[in-house]
């Protein structure tokens, strides 16, 4: 089973302007909300953790659970915070669903914050998605008008106010306490953990951070009911999930499907890869988990499974790469992505991306030695668990895997001279040579800042 | 519960007490309170876990990962269980049963050491040779504990151009900063001068100040490198980063500095701890930089002479030449932090106008007072000698030895003047002073040591500042304050004309007083329901501590209302001077009032003990005059001769009638370190060593005793040596050669356990009327300004406050100015133009700074605090002038 999409997140994404408010009731919108504000919100709590609803930002944890570490209320504000600064390379379930549908995020951020007896609520969002941002705006602007928002919200004595925040483009601020610092107006760097969020978060009180796609499905829990939840995906992974196909694709975007599908599967319905050619590697989610290759197109895209075979289901993001497609120049792309994105707190990932980044451009260029492959490894090995926070281990995992399971064509660009593949052949468009020297070999003028 | 190995030794050890936590340390089982940190921990048995970002006194922050170590602790069930990774040991508290394992012992935490101090290094100048910390460079060091032995970065280092100038004094190599975050953590946490920050992201990041050409913004000029000074300070390049330009602001830094974060120019007191605690180069001070190698210094603990606190000190020296100070580490008083005046504030004792012969004055042929000349120690003892005797038959002398004593020098003083002199005319208080506060010394201070100290200042639920300004006033004593509000201890108010920015970053809370209304207010609170002071009626109770500054001497009925008030109150009060000889002058009978150990001159027992002690038959039983009776007395003739310390007649209420009196006296003997105003009135000058050339004690605010040894090598005595060496010119034996026989005698003296001097009961003084064009001067010292002991240092002056008048918006309207432009303050005497900044204070009030360039207040206007004075839009300004009528060159 599972072979069949469920859409729920996207189940009016085809409809006639999708992301206005209208619609979004003709598909059955707010009836959540209606039924969580006539729960107890302890209720509410009670059955987003039945559902086994797992955080949809990456790391997994289970949502209800993290609702339930806030503290007792004492009377001061707490809140609730949406992490939409979706930034990872590969990564597009929450920029679209905001732009197909805001409503549902926002009846989510309802019915979430009336069970953790929070009245005001703000959702993050990437700053460079502007559009995303205005769509965002006018969704909330709607749901006050429609008294979803705002002051004794329909009637209930409930009060809740949605503050939609622009991030100023870090993929740093998606990690959640620097999503916090960062909020606060301050300088978005992780923060020292304990304390955590549900103690003391935005403005030092209890604060709940939850990813975009999370807490968009908590409406349907409620109007669907744990039991249909379960119904879907597996035991511990339950539910369904936005699974984003990227890159040698021939139908590439976003597939909503029970968790625990597999990618044979998705490929099947994605028209597989690019004609005439093999899957050669793939990330099960994102750039920040250890690269997959064919051998693993039937892994159960659940937490468990994913992780049982070595990588991490992360963000769903698959992004595909076939036969034409040169690992290391791949891999080069993502850690030069690292490098430009640390934050820059802590020595092991500010230092250690800037040298990787150096060492892979070399080896793509083919001035690499033997013995850059196993300083590379041995860098990415201290960086790995050394750094502040998880943005330091996932500009490793594709280094260590890639070198792990294409080790020959890193050798082969060393003894090589240079890339055995044609760039241009593995291009979706017309391709135009970035740039023909190393800037790693040439280095930066004296006396300029940065590199 | 965890279980314990039962091979835990049965003798001897005592089971922790509820509070402790009980872990080990590579084996070693190790007890330590609740919350303690692992690095502390380990330290505390002899491990040494390698570190840049943690600093004991600043919050954890994990930046630099070079502590990693392997952990293990206990789950629910009591299993211990490994964490999946290294730990950073500077984060993490100690929990019961916690298996901590470090480079020692583990494998991993090994590894994971060497590899963060690999990519610390990638990056790192290989620039040890030229570098000032080389040497005594943390990253160095742990690079050879901790590092590989070659490099396998083979790629391009980032660089940056290098340094750039912070403020005058601090300078900046980006390139080498490990970027650790101390120096914003102590600026932020301690300071509260937020001056720097990080800026950029990644490989870019930077320390850094507000700068748009570091942090590239559109047509701005890119940043400038520091490429150093003239002689006289001036700067080589153009100017580095922001001058405040802003008209609305225009207090801030005198030199060249840039703004800080809050947008503010930086001007902090307390950046040259930055620059000690940077871990690597990063962070070096333009009078220091590549002056010297830390091995070729010999390092002397020493204490600040600057201020009453007493802060810990290392003067490090070579060849005969201080080179730097350090703040030393005195948990108790100044922790590991000192002001940045007592750490570059040291040329002074080796400038070129140090005395360094004595001298007598040789009489002209024409019957002219004639010149001074070089003598020996012999020829200039018999002429003062018998100088001192002649003029103690022609009236007597008068003894001023000013404020920045040791506790042997002041003792010494007061025993010759009471001993070789035969008179009690004899007053250590180089500044304003009253007959009121006198009587408050005697009453309250003298005798009562340690009754409050550092500690309270920051446990201390309340802390009411009377007449001190923290900050500028107090140095460090600002800083423990700040640590008290930052813990969320302590809660500061302050009875002042307005709220300065040291009590806004001590969140201190302003009760306003009109200079001279001070008696009012404070007898306002407790007993008026009036809004503004029912705050500081709660919060005052026997756990609060006020804090009284000797500028409240200058107000008739201000300290008689303090003591009333911590007597209401039950609080605790503390005198805190600004110079460091005052509390030991007081303690030690440089008042006219008061023997040795708060003994009342008046008391007869006290005379007999005393006089006993000194093997005297009597001394002098008629009270002594004041600092200004005497200076009045000698410029009258009344009195034949003065002896006179290190003072500035500038310090001085009326530093014209002071002059007159040094002119006038029969016979002046200055025993002084540098030329001054003193030494070329006088008849005699005896050369006497600075606190760098001698051992001694200070006695800080406190009442605690600050010994120092005597640094550099030196053939300058010591004030108690001279004056030892005085009095057996004139047959007196007073037995204070050595600082041993000094300490030996007032060990033998002892305390007083009889009756203090009365408290004293002066009745305050209505507060002036204005006229129209009239307002009321506030005016105190800026922590840097122009006093002499700052001479020398252009990198420090730089970092000054640039000198403003302050005045409230509605005053500002009335005379038609705005921030930024001229006023003008006149009294009859002379008259001062500064720059205004528009301030939220009383109408009616103008301040000044007491003694910064262009606003020498005593001697320019001849008033203090609480005078009347006229105030007027500058006819044409635009800087700062002095207007000097004084007649005098001092």
């Amino acid at each position: 089973m599972g072979s069949t999409l469920s859409p729920v997140l996207s189940h009016h994404w085809d409809a006639e302007k999708s992301w206005t408010l209208a619609t979004y009731e003709a598909d059955g919108g707010y009836q959540g909300l209606r039924k969580a504000l006539e729960m107890d919100p302890a209720d509410i709590v009670t059955a987003v953790k039945d559902s086994g609803l797992r955080g949809r930002g990456g790391a997994g944890f289970p949502t209800g659970l993290k609702w339930s570490f806030l503290p007792a209320p004492d009377g001061g504000p707490r809140y609730l915070v949406v992490n939409a600064d979706e930034s990872e390379p590969g990564t597009c379930k929450d920029t679209p669903l905001m732009m197909a549908s805001p409503q549902m995020l926002i009846e989510g951020v309802a019915i979430t914050s009336r069970a953790i007896g929070c009245d005001h609520a703000f959702i993050y969002v990437r700053g460079e998605i502007l559009h995303v941002y205005r769509r965002l705006l006018r969704a909330v602007e709607e749901a006050y008008e429609k008294g979803y928002l705002g002051k004794n919200i329909l009637g209930s004595g409930y009060d809740l106010d949605v503050t939609v925040h622009a991030g100023a483009g870090a993929y740093i601020c998606g990690e959640e306490t620097a999503l916090l610092d960062s909020l606060e107006g301050r300088r978005g760097q992780p923060r020292l953990k304990p304390p955590f969020p549900a103690v003391a978060g935005l403005y030092a009180r209890p604060t709940v951070v939850n990813n975009v796609e999370s807490i968009a499905s908590v409406p349907a829990i409620i109007t669907g009911g744990v039991d249909w939840f379960r119904s879907m995906g597996t035991e511990k992974s339950a539910g369904f999930g936005l699974f984003s196909l990227s890159g040698h694709v021939q139908r590439p975007g976003q597939y909503e499907a029970p968790l625990g599908i597999t990618l044979r599967e998705l490929l099947e319905m994605a028209g597989g890869v690019r004609e005439g050619h093999e899957l050669k590697f793939w990330t099960p989610g994102g750039s920040s988990t250890p690269l997959f290759t064919a051998e693993h197109l039937d892994v159960p895209l659940d937490y468990e499974s994913v992780g049982a075979a070595g990588s991490m289901l992360g963000t769903r993001a698959l992004q595909i790469f076939d036969d034409t497609t040169c690992v290391v120049r791949a891999i080069t792309r993502w850690a030069e992505f690292y490098a430009h994105e640390s934050c820059g707190k802590c020595t092991p990932c500010r230092e250690g991306t800037y040298w990787l980044k150096q060492v892979l451009g070399r080896i793509e260029h083919g001035q690499g030695t033997m013995e850059d492959l196993d300083t590379l490894l041995d860098v990415c090995d201290n960086i790995l668990g050394r750094s502040f926070c998880a943005l330091g281990d996932g500009a490793t995992s594709t280094i260590t895997s890639g070198i792990a399971l294409f080790r020959e064509e890193f050798e082969a660009h060393v003894t090589g001279g240079g890339c055995p593949l044609d760039p241009a052949a593995s291009a979706l468009f017309e391709y135009t040579p970035r740039r023909s020297d190393v800037r790693a070999l040439s280095g930066t003028a004296a006396g300029t800042v940065g590199a | 519960m965890t279980t314990t190995t039962p091979k835990t030794g049965t003798s001897g050890s005592t089971p922790a007490p509820a509070d402790q936590v009980t872990f080990t340390i590579d084996d070693v089982e190790v007890a330590v309170p609740k919350g303690t940190l692992v690095i502390r921990a380990a330290e505390q048995i002899g491990i040494q876990i390698p570190r840049f970002c943690d600093h004991p006194l600043l919050a954890p922050v994990g930046a630099c990962r070079q502590c990693l170590v392997e952990v293990a602790a206990p789950d629910r069930e009591g299993n211990v269980r490994p964490m999946p990774k290294p730990q950073a040991s500077c984060t993490l508290e100690a929990t019961p049963g916690m298996v901590v394992k470090t480079q020692r012992s583990s494998a991993v935490a090994d590894k994971a050491q060497h590899g963060v101090l690999e990519l610390l290094l990638i990056n790192h100048p290989l620039d040890c040779p030229t570098c000032d910390k080389g040497g005594e460079c943390p990253l160095q060091n742990q690079a050879m504990s901790n590092g590989r032995g070659t490099s396998r970065f083979h790629d391009v280092k980032r660089t940056f151009p290098k340094p750039i100038a912070i403020s005058t004094q601090i300078l900046l190599d980006r390139d080498r900063c490990v970027l650790c975050q101390r120096c914003t953590r102590f600026s932020e946490e301690i300071a509260g001068d937020p001056f720097i920050d990080l800026q950029q992201r990644g490989v870019k990041q930077q320390i850094g100040i507000f700068d748009p050409g570091v942090l590239g913004f559109a047509g701005s000029e890119p940043a400038e490198v520091y490429r150093g000074v003239q002689p006289d300070g001036t700067p080589i390049s153009a100017a580095t980063g922001l001058p405040s330009t802003d008209p609305a602001d225009p207090a801030g830094p005198a030199g060249m500095a840039t703004v800080d974060t809050s947008g503010r120019p930086f001007a902090s007191y307390f950046s040259g701890n930055t620059v000690q605690i940077c871990p690597v180069g990063a962070l070096t001070s333009a009078a220091y930089r590549f002056r010297s190698r830390p091995f070729d210094l010999v390092s002397t603990p020493g204490i600040a002479e600057h201020d009453s606190n007493g802060a810990a000190i290392r003067v490090d020296h070579r060849r005969g030449v201080v080179l730097r100070r350090l703040a030393g580490d005195d948990p108790a008083v100044n922790e590991e932090w000192i002001s940045d005046k007592d750490r570059f504030g040291f040329p002074w004792q080796g400038l070129a106008d140090r005395l360094t012969a004595p001298m007598v004055r040789e009489p002209g042929a024409d019957g002219t007072r004639g010149e001074l000349r070089p003598a020996s120690w012999a020829e200039a003892f018999e002429a003062a000698a018998e100088g001192l005797a002649a003029a103690r038959a022609a009236g007597g002398v008068g003894v001023l030895p000013g404020g920045r004593l040791t506790m042997e020098d002041a003792y010494a003083y007061g025993k010759f003047a009471r001993v070789a002199l035969g008179t009690n005319d004899v007053d250590h208080r180089a500044r304003p002073a009253s007959a009121e506060e006198e009587a408050f010394l005697g009453h309250h201070v003298a005798g009562s040591r340690m009754s409050v100290t550092f500690a309270d200042l920051e446990h201390a639920p309340t802390v009411l500042l009377v007449a001190f300004e923290a900050e500028d006033e107090g140095g460090i004593t600002f800083l423990r304050l700040r640590k008290g509000v930052q813990g969320g201890r302590t809660k500061v108010f302050s009875v002042a004309p307005f709220a300065s920015r040291g009590l806004e970053r001590l969140d201190g809370t302003l009760v306003q007083a009109v200079p001279g209304t001070e008696p009012e207010v404070l007898d306002a609170v407790g007993t008026s329901s009036e809004s503004s002071v029912s705050a500081v009626a709660e919060a005052l109770g026997p756990e609060a501590v006020i804090l009284v500054g000797e500028r409240l001497a200058t107000v008739p009925g201000g300290l008689s209302a303090v003591l009333r008030l911590a007597e209401r109150t039950g609080a605790r009060l503390a005198w805190i001077p600004r110079r460091a000889g005052e509390r030991g002058g007081v303690e030690l009978g440089t008042l006219p009032t008061l023997l040795p150990g708060g003994r009342p001159v008046a008391d007869p027992q006290a005379r007999v003990d005393v006089g006993a002690a000194w093997d005297v038959e009597r001394l002098p039983a008629e009270p002594g005059r004041d600092a200004e009776q005497i200076l009045a007395a000698a410029r009258s003739g009344e009195l034949g001769g003065l002896v006179v310390g290190g003072l500035d007649p500038a310090d001085l209420p009326d530093p014209a009638g002071a002059r007159a009196a040094l002119e006038a006296v029969g016979f002046l003997v200055s025993l002084e370190v540098r030329a001054s105003a003193v030494t070329e009135l006088a008849d005699v000058v005896l050369p006497v060593a600075p606190p760098v050339e001698k051992a001694g004690t200070f006695l800080n605010w406190e009442g605690r005793p600050r010994p120092f040894p005597q640094a550099l090598t030196s053939t300058s005595m010591a004030d108690h040596r001279v004056l030892d060496a005085l009095a057996d010119a004139m047959d007196v034996q007073l037995g204070l050669a050595t600082t041993t026989e000094v300490h030996a005698e007032i060990d033998q003296l002892g305390g007083w356990d009889g009756g203090r001097v009365a408290a004293p009961a002066a009745a305050a003084v209505e507060p002036p009327a204005l006229g129209a064009g009239q307002a009321v001067l506030a005016t105190w010292h800026l922590l840097l300004d122009a006093g002499r002991c700052q001479e020398g240092e252009a990198f420090l002056a730089g970092t000054s406050q640039r000198p403003v008048a302050r005045v409230s918006a509605t005053h500002a309207d009335r005379l038609g100015i705005a921030s930024g432009q001229g006023i003008t303050v006149r009294t009859p005497r002379g008259q001062v133009t500064l720059p205004v900044a528009v301030t939220p204070m009383a109408d009616g009030v103008v301040w000044l700074p007491t003694n910064s360039v262009g606003s020498a207040v005593r001697r320019t206007l001849g008033v203090d605090a609480g005078a009347v004075v006229e105030v007027a839009a500058a006819s044409t300004v635009t800087t700062a002038t002095t207007a000097a009528d004084d007649g005098g060159t001092l």
